[in-house]
């Protein structure tokens, strides 16, 4: 037999390396494969019964391998806004937004988080960044060359990301950091656990509620510890992170989002503010602006696959003999109970109930554009 | 009956000239858990190494090679219902297909279960 794993892909040219909790996830049976340059716990009892618990309960997602920045100095705000098409100046401080580094063309380099630092937080920093593990180092490259010598970015390497998602999340996060009961969706804060400072915003990439908590590295065995003692609380691996966040609708980069595509086709116009699209003045405005108007190319929607057998990644979509698009993401969907996809179809053929067949080793089988989320989202939104 | 097994993880069992032929209780344990298995029609002839069936994980497609050459004869329609039925018991219940023989001699280069046992330990 041959596996041909989607994310479990092995940079073979360079060795892996070993992120803060490793040892960690071996001790508790994680099987490890190689994603984004590192060691990385692919599952511990199984996908399927990973993702059932966090869709119940609350998994805990070690995601160490993001990239975790900080902006500082004179004019960081005007300079950020260069880069990404969201509002950075009217982001107010406890408040995260989604955004995306984009090319000139308007390509999508990344997708990201941003928020606004307060109560001290990294050293009195301004702006706080996650970035996608695999990218991070392009994106902090992209950003050198782009950002005025008065704007200092740190890359925080020392620092662990975990996350914690499902609709337990709040009680069991609540025992250890009582504060955090107070955070909505989108928001975040400084707390203290033990001592150890953490910056913790109520956000994730499973469609449940949960949240984000970066700390520093020699700390994360002894959290994560006090997490997993908890009832509510098992450890969840890259693969239960994979079908969750796809059931949940969220793109994943590299897959869904590359530089080929734009933020209009990605449905992801959402991040980008009225103002912001008026004024302009970040890099990649002209697509964005020609996409509002005449409408993108190809759209990326979601599919219902017809039958059991899964449509993965690099599957053609016809109508009739004429390809209209690609399976970006693909997979057995838990919660759906069916085999569910992700795709970028020609814009014509992209409104939700479109009858559409996507060809699996040289049979078609039929598949519907869907709306997305496939399984509704569960945040705590602020009443 | 004798069971025979492969270095792509398949066992064999061969009853005269019928061989059943399933993937191995450790590379079940590997794929994870198992969402839909492609089977090969009746009547279909395969040489040695061709493709024959697929078995889909939640994560990955994988293939499933002939590790003889033959015909198919009788597939396992409770895989249909049923794909979880290899990770419960890949080495009895969950069978992919019986093939009859054109060549008893390529089980000679095959595995004994002992012999298995050693190839798994080793990986």
């Amino acid at each position: 037999m041959t596996a041909t794993d989607n994310i479990a892909t092995l940079e073979e040219s360079l060795p892996l390396e070993a992120l803060p909790l490793d040892a960690w996830h071996r001790a508790r049976g994680a099987r490890m494969v190689g994603f984004a340059g590192y060691h990385m716990p692919i599952q511990y009892d199984g996908i399927m019964a990973e993702h059932g618990w966090t869709r119940e309960h609350a998994g805990l997602f070690d995601v160490s391998h993001m990239g975790q920045l900080t902006f500082s100095g004179e004019g960081v705000d005007e300079a950020l806004e260069l880069l990404l098409p969201s509002d950075i100046k009217g982001l107010k401080p406890f408040r995260q937004r989604y955004s995306m580094l984009l090319d000139r063309d308007g390509g999508i380099l990344d997708d990201l988080m941003v928020s606004r630092l307060g109560d001290g937080a990294f050293d009195d920093a301004a702006i706080y960044m996650v970035v996608n593990g695999a990218t991070k180092y392009d994106d902090i490259a992209w950003m050198i060359e782009h950002l005025p010598d008065a704007v200092i970015m740190n890359h925080m390497a020392d620092q662990a990301l975990l996350a914690l998602q499902g609709p337990e999340a709040g009680e069991a996060m609540a025992v250890l950091v009582p504060g955090t009961a107070e955070l909505t969706f989108m928001q975040c804060g400084a707390f203290e656990w033990n001592g150890v400072p953490l910056w913790i915003s109520r956000s994730g990439y499973t469609g449940e509620d949960g949240f984000e908590i970066s700390l520093p590295a020699d700390a994360a065995n002894a959290f994560a510890d006090a997490l997993c003692a908890l009832p509510q609380v098992k450890p969840i691996g890259l693969g239960a992170r994979d079908s969750l966040r796809l059931e949940a609708g969220l793109p994943l980069y590299g897959h869904d989002l590359t530089p080929a595509v734009s933020t209009i086709g990605a449905d992801l116009g959402f991040a980008i503010s009225k103002r912001r699209r008026e004024e302009g003045g970040f890099i990649g405005h002209g697509r964005v602006m020609k996409e509002l108007a005449d409408g993108p190319g190809a759209k990326r929607v979601g599919l219902t696959i017809e039958g059991r057998l899964p449509a993965r990644e690099g599957a053609q979509i016809y109508v009739g003999d004429v390809q209209v698009g690609d399976v970006t993401s693909g997979g057995f969907a838990p919660t759906v109970g069916a085999p569910i996809a992700m795709g970028w179809v020609s814009l014509p053929h992209s409104a939700i109930g479109t009858a559409l067949e996507i060809e699996v080793r040289g049979k078609r089988i039929g598949a519907k554009v869907a709306p997305m989320p496939f399984v509704p989202h569960n945040y705590r939104r602020k009443a | 009956m004798s069971r025979y097994f492969t270095d792509e993880h398949e066992w064999i069992d061969v009853e005269g000239e019928i061989a059943t032929v399933g993937i191995t209780d450790y590379a079940q344990e590997q794929l994870g858990d198992i969402v839909f298995v492609e089977l090969p029609a009746e009547g279909t002839t395969f040489d040695k190494g061709d493709d024959a069936a697929v078995v889909e994980s939640v994560k990955a497609a994988s293939d499933v090679y002939a590790p003889i050459s033959g015909e198919v004869i009788e597939t396992n329609g409770a895989l249909e219902d049923e794909p979880a039925l290899v990770n419960s018991d890949a080495e009895e219940d969950g069978w992919f297909f019986k093939l009859r023989m054109t060549d008893p001699s390529e089980l000679e280069g095959l595995m004994t279960e002992a012999a298995y046992k050693k190839f798994v330990a080793s990986l």
